[in-house]
């Protein structure tokens, strides 16, 4: 259910915006969106609606732990 | 692919099987919750990758293969209007009620398009003003308040020929009624990553807190999945029920309250009855009296005679985590993804639909 | 299955079409020829071995990125040809429109089918033309026929396949489907989507030159690779393996797929083969392939087993194992 992908802002007109995926240019609604993006942004879309600003940040983060931790799995398990 | 080819590490993947591996003793039963995590575990072949201590099975979350039978009765009802125009999501279009699919009814002539957001069947009303455009509202807290959004533009806009059929429904109310039910037997929740975007983690603390089984919002590439499956582990084995967020890049522990916002503004809770688990207390959503006039329900004369469904269908233990699609008399040999009879074979998202396509 | 009417979903290429052939015209008109079930039926007639076959093309948007359904119409019979392992000779065009259609447009499609059999060396030596009411047809329809010479020592038939076998693609996989699904729906306002609609005829003839034994070719157009797989698998008895990170995938079909919930695997390709032959030969005839241009990025995909018969499995790109089933009917997005 609630199939969303990660789309970059390339421009935002009032409540719609247009991004991409990969060269797929979309124009999507802004009106549910948790924090204003800007453009350059990642925002999580679905159903034509966004619904989240991407944190670059906690991305970076998480894949930094994930690096970690299966480093620490490498060492110990096998 | 910025922010998923990342989490389809062969490496990381296979340094978190070897973590589970190493960690997991007590035999578990995880449920996922959301139907997208069910086809990307099917597609992704990770049941085969865990060690037998893990089992897991699939829950209530796919919106399209809920959705009650009357329900699809009241669309096939509409679809027999001279001058409607139905637009929906792509794969309602299969899905049976108790005597006909809006694919049958397309079939006789049926104005029935596919859209891949509300705002299209806005703009579809927009440009018939001499037709009456119905959207199939459905979805879970995900969808609605994108709906909501689309119905406080019609306001906007005073239009008066596009109208919803609300068949939304919330996930909490159907984890609770759930978890009421004797028959459950799970140990660990893998909880959605988009609905929790919108709603936040406050109604699982409650589930954690009261019912003492752990949980872990997950995003939906296959490493975010063996990552959620290894942060359950680690509580369960140390005997913790905590709600952690594994999907931090989509979801925070407060939701998204502006949606939240506009979706109280347009809808209210109602009873709702879902396919394979009958009716469920406050579980659905329905629009308030403000927005009324764009209910298709009030517009039309929709009275359907209750729905039932297949009287061997075993989805609603399936959706319980009970029984796996092949214990049902039906799997296969009646009900396969051309001729669905229950609601898990109804979309590919469904667990009968996933194990028919990717399993032996 | 309910046969009291027709769906879209029995016209999609996958289960239900297949159910509809088998139930319905399979009984009727039943012949060693058409049993087989292949991409054309191939006969012997005054000394001559022959390739037969024919395709309707209903494609809407008529024209989209690639190419338009005059291009395709050429190319789906030339390949359906090719498959067999014949040299395309000659072709027949039946055309349906619709009153009010424009004649500049048809004029495009003319040209674009021209241009495809001067590259595919083909000529359209026959046709029909009719003009039906307004709604009575959507737009245009065009059925091709094709006939083409087959070596007489060559065999090459979907029940071919043998354990050993090595299965080849000649390119990235789902593009024809993806572009066809997002401009027919409006999808994107703008896209890196392009049809790979292209005759294969010269690539096969260059395949066969190298002197190597090929036990199938096939072109995986509706239903996708997925499709194509589970016939051969079927049709030959065998189980076929296939490895997730050798398919080749274009990224922007890969990311309209998550966008829209689908599956490239089932998505229709018209410029692509799979082709399954002897481990020996493998190496020689990739290499054949990659010199054309249509097949610049032919790729080795999996093995043919005997273990598993009828069944395709694939090994994910993280280290699983899943079963590749053929697509039910009408590929529909997901959203909620």
């Amino acid at each position: 259910m609630c199939i969303a992908v990660p789309m970059q802002i390339k421009n935002i007109k009032g409540n719609s915006a247009v991004v991409e995926f990969e060269g797929a240019k979309k124009k999507v609604r802004l009106d549910i969106i948790d924090q204003q993006p800007e453009i350059g942004d990642y925002v999580i879309i679905h159903a034509g609606f966004a619904i989240h600003r991407i944190d670059e940040e906690e991305a970076k983060k998480t894949l930094r732990y994930l690096e970690e931790i299966t480093a620490e799995t490498y060492e110990t398990f096998e | 692919m910025k922010h998923l080819s990342e989490y389809r590490n062969k490496d990381m993947a296979q340094k978190l099987v070897s973590a589970i591996r190493a960690l997991s003793n007590t035999p578990v039963r995880l449920m996922e919750v959301c139907g997208s995590h069910t086809v990307s575990i099917f597609r992704h072949g990770i049941r085969q990758m865990l060690p037998k201590t893990v089992k897991l099975v699939s829950g209530p979350g796919c919106p399209v293969c809920v959705t009650a039978g009357a329900e699809i009765d009241r669309a096939v009802m509409l679809a027999g209007y001279k001058d409607v125009i139905i637009t929906t999501f792509g794969d309602m279009i299969r899905i049976p009620g108790s005597s006909s699919s809006l694919q049958k009814e397309r079939a006789m002539g049926a104005d029935i398009r596919m859209v891949y957001s509300s705002f299209d069947a806005l703009k579809t009303a927009c440009e018939n003003p001499g037709k009456k455009i119905v959207f199939l509202a459905i979805g879970f807290e995900t969808t609605a308040p994108a709906i909501a959004a689309t119905i406080l533009e019609a306001k906007r806009m005073e239009l008066n020929n596009f109208f919803i059929l609300a068949a939304h429904k919330l996930l909490p109310p159907a984890l609770t009624a759930l978890l009421n039910l004797d028959r459950i037997n799970i140990q660990g929740f893998i909880y959605p990553g988009h609905v929790t975007t919108i709603i936040g983690t406050s109604s699982y603390e409650m589930i954690a807190g009261k019912y003492g089984i752990p949980g872990v919002v997950c995003g939906f590439e296959p490493v975010d999945i063996l990552e959620t499956i290894l942060m359950l582990i680690r509580q369960i084995e140390k005997g913790k029920s905590k709600v952690e967020i594994q999907y931090k890049r989509g979801v925070t522990a407060t939701g998204n309250p502006r949606a939240m916002e506009i979706l109280n503004q347009v809808f209210t809770t109602c009873d709702s009855c879902w396919r394979g688990l009958g009716l469920m207390p406050e579980s659905g959503l329905t629009l308030r009296e403000e927005y009324k006039s764009f209910a298709a329900e009030d517009y039309f004369d929709l009275t359907v005679p209750t729905a039932k469904d297949h009287r061997d269908c075993q989805c609603g233990e399936v959706i319980c985590g009970n029984k796996t699609p092949v214990e049902c008399k039906l799997y296969r040999k009646v009900c396969s993804p051309v001729s669905p009879m229950g609601p898990c074979m109804v979309s590919t998202e469904g667990t009968c639909a996933a194990y028919y396509k990717y399993n032996n | 299955m309910n046969l009291d009417k027709i769906f879209l979903d029995q016209g999609s290429g996958g289960r239900s079409s297949r159910e509809l052939i088998e139930k319905l015209f399979i009984p009727k008109f039943k012949n060693s020829y058409l049993n087989e079930l292949n991409d054309s039926a191939v006969f012997e007639l005054g000394g001559a071995k022959l390739a037969l076959t024919t395709d309707s093309f209903v494609v809407d948007p008529i024209f989209f990125p690639g190419g338009d359904i005059g291009s395709l119409a050429v190319c789906g019979t030339v390949n359906d040809l090719a498959m067999r392992g014949a040299r395309p000779c000659y072709l027949s065009a039946g055309f349906i429109i619709e009153e009010g259609f424009l004649i500049k447009d048809l004029e495009q499609i003319l040209f674009s089918m021209e241009k495809i059999a001067r590259e595919a060396d083909i000529q359209i030596v026959t046709g029909d033309t009719k003009v039906v009411p307004k709604g009575a047809a959507d737009k245009i329809f065009i059925n091709t026929s094709g006939i083409g010479l087959v070596p007489l020592h060559i065999d090459i038939a979907g029940q071919n396949a043998k354990p050993g076998d090595a299965v080849l693609i000649s390119g990235n996989i789902g593009d024809h489907g993806m572009t066809i699904l997002s401009s027919r729906e409006g999808l994107f306002l703008d896209s890196l989507l392009k049809s790979d609609v292209s005759p294969l005829n010269h690539m096969v003839q260059k395949m066969l030159k190298t002197g190597s034994e090929i036990h199938v070719l096939r072109d995986p157009t509706r239903g996708g690779l997925a499709t194509t797989l589970n016939e051969i698998a079927f049709q030959s008895q065998v189980g076929i393996e296939v490895f997730q990170e050798a398919i080749p995938i274009h990224e922007s079909v890969l990311a309209a797929s998550e966008i829209l919930g689908l599956d490239p695997l089932n998505m229709a390709n018209e410029g692509k083969l799979v082709a399954v032959l002897p481990e020996i030969y493998a190496e020689t005839v990739l290499a054949a392939m990659k010199e054309t241009s249509y097949g610049s990025g032919a790729a080795l995909i999996g093995w043919v087993k005997a273990e598993n018969p009828g069944k395709v499995i694939m090994k994910t790109a993280i280290g699983g194992k899943r079963l590749i089933d053929m697509p039910a009917g009408e590929q529909l997005p997901r959203i909620c």
